[in-house]
């Protein structure tokens, strides 16, 4: 039997995702089935989907098929090449790890509220997003994006009993609105360049691959693109929905939509630029590339001031997509100064740390979903000492905050690393006032990977180290086993693919072969896969193997030397810790995630808007006799205020104004019906 | 001296001319100001006689000196007297915090490269590279007295940024001619002693060096 | 085969003078600095003998430290080492030497920090917090300065590997460079920081309020200290060698011939020795800055490595 093609087992994945959803609504009734049966096929669909992805990208050949549905005249356009097959590789490995992981996670609502909605809209989500990924037309586009869009929405507003989901639920489907928008109009430019404006033969992305755009027009079509594409992945300022929508999802989803949605829209970047349009001018690279840095450093430094940790993750989440605009601008800015081996560098360490981060985000996301389903919690500042009760969801969260943090020989680091390479060749560009400006935009790069280092000390230690928080003791037990499978895979996933990045480039070299037209010479040397030198082993090289071993071995004979033998010479006991001459320490009094964040809150604090006020409790009495203090701190998000804010008042605003149409006698609507038909007679 | 080696230690003290014009804008003593003005004049002559001596040009010597007596010695010391004699003691005082200022400056050297790009593209002399960094003195110094408060920080500023014009001059045509040269050193120190004067009278006025005492001279509405 | 053989010895070497150096050099700059400040000095010797204690005594752990707290020495350990495996202190045909560039070098050391913040955190006092706090933002800080001076550095050498920018420094004709002279500068207020030597962070404070390296490993006694003491030594003989090794290579081993092994260590020596005047001459007469400084402090650094950039590419 020969292996089906990776089309067909992608069109088979999907096939089994809509099949699921419809069997939800039949077998809702038994909700405890139904919780072991979508996520059994939704783990089998993404099987199907990350084999289908990973063959597409080693084969490195183009596929297509066209679907005889949809309207009459506009066949469904399916294609599958390296780059789609690199994304449903994404797709399908985080969406096996969180259906593992939802086999346990969503067992716990089973009795407390009814799934179904969770149960069809997950398998309606995933399906969405490979259909996004392997479709070859606009019209087919969009109904994927609306399909991921809608399911999505449905999926954040899972718990709806709290205002506050349901408000997030709503921006998000505002926000993505607009970009669908952005994004539909963008598609119109190209397909009227493709096939003049009176017929719709130029909605096929093949057919805007050929389309002859004056660089003005192809320019307005990139902005729209990419702005709308932009919303969608939370760029700033675009991202006021990001930090609201994921906490408020159920923690399986936020993983996928974190890990996997967001990448659909960068998947959408590159597929625009590099495919359809073609790059001609560096300065779209230059708009991505600082819209990139600034996501990245105000991402990070909103998720250090959060207490909320899904919402410290959430904010991580923006500075990530903001890493990878960076290198995507980088691959943008090399590709339109016709260097076609450093676009390629560039534009892996975007792809590569698009993987990654679906990793360890995903990791990190199914970690708060353990934490919050143990401790129904997700305020750190009642969290603390979870390493004694949850030992492996402690560990395994460590490989992800280290993982994130770009700590070698994690997957994080190789990503940053290869970004970090892509900055440093740039004063090979031509352009003179470029090569001035890039190292100041790495030094930005360079300090985005201290502040996560340090958000993710502080989210880490905060969590699971020193001793509990909370008013009542602690009553956590750690989770079940299905939970615990879908992180160790990811956290697996997380070491191996940051010590065999030779390995992972190797094969996903392919995908800037078809956009740029070059890839990058992985390894020369003698035992090539040990070394990863992406341009040569004088410029650069990185070995995470030969590091992880050294470390390891040191780390052992220090233990074997030092620790064994000793043991039964010095005794090793346990202690109250120094409380520095006071009495009694209490709980209270150790260091939370506020105070963690202090000395940046002071530093970066022009950044964002921080109210801050401490007002003693008893007025009457003297300001030094006071028995208690209350401090509140507020941290709002400039842009909400700069740009939200008054879009939301006008908007406001004008529905008032209109609201004197609104009588509620059915005589005065028929009359405003025909006084528009005589108007529209008139004028027509 | 080989032409490239001059080259190269003009290299150097270019740099250090562009090191000084940022300490000016870190600086928060005003004696640490009035030290790096001496050395930015110091530097400024060194490298004034290096020029003169590859180039072959001598009137460039007498620019040397004029400027290591004007600027290193003659008037810091009137600065000097000028502080001491003020009693201005407080560390200098800047309406923009020092880490923006920075950058801004930052911004500037990188924007006078730009400028500059096409006068190295023609120019031959073994100076060119260092105009934009005459440029960006100039820049700096004119950075300075817009983010300082006080009147005597920024005749360091405006001083600075004649130091700038006066390497501008040196590297785009190996200095100007020194009937000019002699003239601007007059104007600078003859300027040094009205400023010293306002100084006083602005004291007198307002019992205050502060320059926002200025914005009451404008007209009520 | 010979020169793998003899790479390889060099190594072994390598690590060996690692190892031993990182506590001579505190040693000799405390006794530098007890006879800068008229005080008797217990002589060079007496880091070994402080640590060869504190493997001999009894550990006492917090009631409620984690295995995260006791394996943090190890790695903290490890990690150093590593670090000293790559770094070219010696020669530059080290075999481990393209494990890792200058950034991941950098990374190695801030992993090393990584777990040493989260050993601070997890004892559940105040003091831990602090220090893992205040070390963490100096850290932030330093980073952007740090990937500009190596920018600036890599701008000359047209590479990241370190021993291929030793041998560029070294092979190459002598030359007026601003960039580097910037460059350096650059690093020694990083390097400061990163060691958390005066004005940054006072080594040898009792008072808990100043520290931030100490009050991390407050809670830390018997061998697990005596491993943070020494990593923590080697780390500022690291940072010393990286100066040396990017800045002023003269003298380091290549690959041939095999005398310059044993003239490589008596450069390192002297170079060594020099680099802890220069400390002690820094140290001296300068008093920890409040922690707020130390933004403009590392600011400073930012702007020297950024005008090292600039100037190279405008003046160079």
């Amino acid at each position: 039997m020969t292996m089906p093609s990776p089309m067909a087992l992608a069109v088979y994945s999907v096939v089994i995702l809509l099949i699921m959803a419809i069997s939800a609504l039949v077998f809702k009734s038994r909700q405890g089935f139904l919780v072991n049966a979508v996520f059994a096929f939704s783990s089998l669909a993404c099987v199907m989907a990350l084999t289908a992805g990973f063959q597409a990208v080693s084969n490195g050949a183009v596929e297509t098929l066209i679907l005889p549905i949809g309207l009459p005249d506009l066949p469904f356009y399916l294609r599958i090449d390296a780059l789609s097959g690199f994304f449903i590789a994404i797709i399908g490995l985080l969406g096996l790890f969180v259906s593992i992981y939802s086999l346990g996670y969503v067992r716990g609502f089973v009795g407390q509220r009814s799934i179904t909605s969770l149960a069809v809209f997950y398998p309606l989500f995933m399906a969405g997003m490979i259909l996004v990924v392997i479709s070859d037309d606009a019209y087919f586009f969009m109904i994927a994006w609306e399909l991921m869009a809608v399911s999505s929405f449905f999926l954040v507003c899972f718990e709806d009993e709290s205002g506050a989901n349901r408000r997030a639920a709503f921006i998000y489907l505002l926000i993505a609105h607009i970009g669908a928008v952005m994004i539909l109009l963008s598609f119109g430019l190209m397909a009227g360049f493709a096939s003049g404006f009176e017929n719709f033969k130029g909605y096929t992305f093949s057919a805007m691959r050929g389309a002859h755009i004056s660089p003005g027009w192809a320019s307005a079509a990139f902005l729209l693109a990419f702005f709308g594409f932009a919303a969608k992945a939370g760029v700033v300022p675009l991202h006021v929905w990001l930090p609201e929508a994921h906490p408020a999802a159920p923690s399986n989803v936020s993983a996928l939509m974190s890990g996997v949605m967001l990448k659909t829209a960068l998947y959408g970047i590159i597929r625009l630029t590099f495919d359809i349009l073609t790059v001609s001018q560096w300065w779209w690279g230059g708009i991505v590339l600082v819209l990139g840095l600034i996501s990245a450093v105000t991402g990070i430094l909103y998720a250090i001031m959060q207490v909320d940790l899904k919402r410290a993750l959430a904010y991580s989440s923006v500075e990530n997509v903001g890493i990878i605009l960076i290198s995507i601008g980088l691959s943008m800015i090399f590709t339109a100064h016709k260097m076609h081996e450093l676009a390629s560098l560039a534009l892996i360490a975007g792809l590569y740390h698009s993987l990654n981060h679906a990793m360890f985000k995903g990791l990190l996301f199914m970690g708060a979903g353990a934490i919050l389903h143990a401790t129904h919690e997700r305020n750190m500042e009642r969290m603390g000492g979870l390493i004694h009760k949850l030992p492996w969801t402690a560990t395994l969260f460590l490989i992800g905050c280290l993982s994130i943090s770009a700590m070698p020989p994690f997957n994080g680091f190789v990503s940053e690393w290869l970004t970090f390479q892509a900055f440093l060749l740039s004063p090979a560009l031509p352009n003179p006032i470029l090569k001035l400006l890039f190292p100041l935009g790495a030094a930005l790069l360079a300090l985005t990977a201290a502040l996560s280092a340090r958000c993710f000390v502080k989210v880490y230690s905060v969590t699971f180290l020193g001793r509990w928080r909370g008013e009542h003791p602690c009553a956590a037990r750690e989770v079940n086993w299905p939970m615990k499978a879908g992180m160790c895979l990811c956290a697996a996933s997380c070491l191996l693919l940051g010590v065999f990045p030779t390995a992972v480039i190797g094969w996903a070299d392919m995908a800037p072969l078809i956009l740029i037209g070059a890839k990058i010479s992985v390894s020369a040397k003698t035992f090539g896969w040990l070394w990863l030198t992406p341009v040569s082993s004088v410029r650069a090289s990185y070995s995470a193997p030969v590091i992880f071993i050294g470390i390891t071995a040191v780390v052992a004979a220090a233990y074997a030397v030092f620790h064994s033998r000793r043991s039964s010479k010095t005794a090793l006991t346990r202690a109250p810790v120094w409380g520095c001459g006071f009495e009694k320490l209490t709980n209270r009094m150790q260091y939370n995630s506020t105070s963690f964040a202090m000395p940046l809150r002071r530093i970066f604090g022009f950044l964002m808007m921080i109210k801050e006020s401490v007002t003693p409790q008893d007025a009457n009495a003297h300001g030094a006799f006071q028995r208690k203090f209350v401090y509140r701190l507020m941290i709002n998000d400039r842009v909400w205020y700069l740009l939200y804010k008054p879009f939301s008042k006008a908007a406001f605003w004008c529905a008032r104004k209109a609201g004197f149409m609104q009588h509620g006698r059915i005589q005065i609507y028929l009359l405003y019906s025909f006084i528009t038909l005589i108007v529209l007679l008139v004028f027509a | 001296m080989t032409t490239n080696l001059a080259a190269q230690i003009n290299g150097v003290l270019a740099a250090l001319i562009l090191l000084t014009a940022f300490g000016l804008l870190a600086q928060r003593r005003i004696y640490g100001m009035l030290h790096l003005f001496a050395l930015q004049g110091l530097f400024l002559s060194v490298s004034t006689a290096i020029v003169g001596y590859t180039a072959g040009l001598h009137h460039l010597y007498v620019s040397a000196v004029l400027t290591l007596i004007l600027k290193v010695f003659v008037l810091p010391y009137i600065l000097y007297a000028l502080v001491h004699k003020l009693h201005i003691r407080k560390e200098v005082e800047d309406l923009v915090n020092i880490p923006t200022t920075m950058l801004i400056g930052i911004a500037l050297v990188i924007f006078s490269y730009h400028l500059t790009a096409p006068v190295r593209e023609l120019s031959t002399l073994i100076t060119k590279s260092t105009l934009a960094v005459a440029l960006s003195t100039v820049m700096l110094g004119f950075l300075v007295m817009i983010t300082r408060k006080k009147a005597v920080t920024q005749i360091i500023g405006f001083l600075a940024l004649e130091n700038g014009l006066f390497f501008a001059a040196t590297s785009a045509t190996y200095g100007m001619p020194l009937v000019v040269e002699l003239g601007v050193a007059l104007d600078i120190l003859i300027a040094a002693f009205i400023f010293g004067l306002f100084f006083f009278q602005i004291r007198t006025t307002f019992d205050s060096l502060d320059l926002k005492e200025m914005e009451k001279l404008k007209e009520e509405d | 085969m010979t020169t793998t053989l003899y790479s390889i010895i060099v190594e072994f070497v390598q690590i060996a003078v690692v190892l031993l150096a990182g506590p001579a050099l505190a040693g000799w700059v405390r006794m530098l600095k007890c006879r800068m400040q008229g005080r008797t000095s217990a002589g060079v010797l007496q880091p070994y003998r402080d640590i060869m204690k504190l493997f001999v005594k009894d550990v006492v752990l917090a009631e409620n430290a984690s295995w995260i707290f006791r394996f943090t020495p190890y790695l903290v350990f490890g990690a150093t080492v590593m670090a000293g495996a790559i770094i070219p202190v010696i020669s530059t045909v080290l075999p481990s030497a393209p494990a890792a560039d200058i950034i991941a070098l950098v990374a190695i050391f801030a992993m090393a920090r990584f777990f040493t913040a989260l050993a601070g955190m997890d004892a559940g006092t105040a003091f831990g917090g602090m220090g893992s706090s205040r070390e963490m933002t100096v850290a932030t800080l330093a980073e952007p300065a740090m990937l500009m001076s190596v920018f600036t550095v890599s701008l000359v050498s047209g590479s990241t590997s370190l021993s291929q920018m030793a041998q560029v420094v070294t092979t190459n004709p002598l030359m007026l460079r601003p960039s580097l002279a910037f460059a350096l500068l650059a690093f020694i207020l990083i390097a400061v920081a990163e060691t958390g030597r005066i004005p940054v962070d006072n080594p040898a404070t009792h008072l808990e309020l100043t520290m931030l390296h100490e009050a991390m490993t407050l809670e830390y006694s018997g061998r697990h200290l005596a491993l943070i003491e020494w990593a923590k030594m080697i780390k500022l003989f690291l940072y010393a060698a990286l100066g040396v090794a990017l800045f002023f290579p003269w003298g380091i081993a290549g690959a041939t011939p095999l005398w310059m092994l044993p003239a490589a260590v008596f450069y390192l020596a002297v170079k060594m020795a020099i680099v802890g005047a220069v400390i002690v001459l820094i140290e001296t007469p300068l008093a920890k800055m409040r922690i707020f400084r130390v933004t403009e402090f590392l600011g400073m650094a930012f702007l020297f490595a950024t005008i090292g950039m600039l100037s190279y590419f405008m003046l160079e």
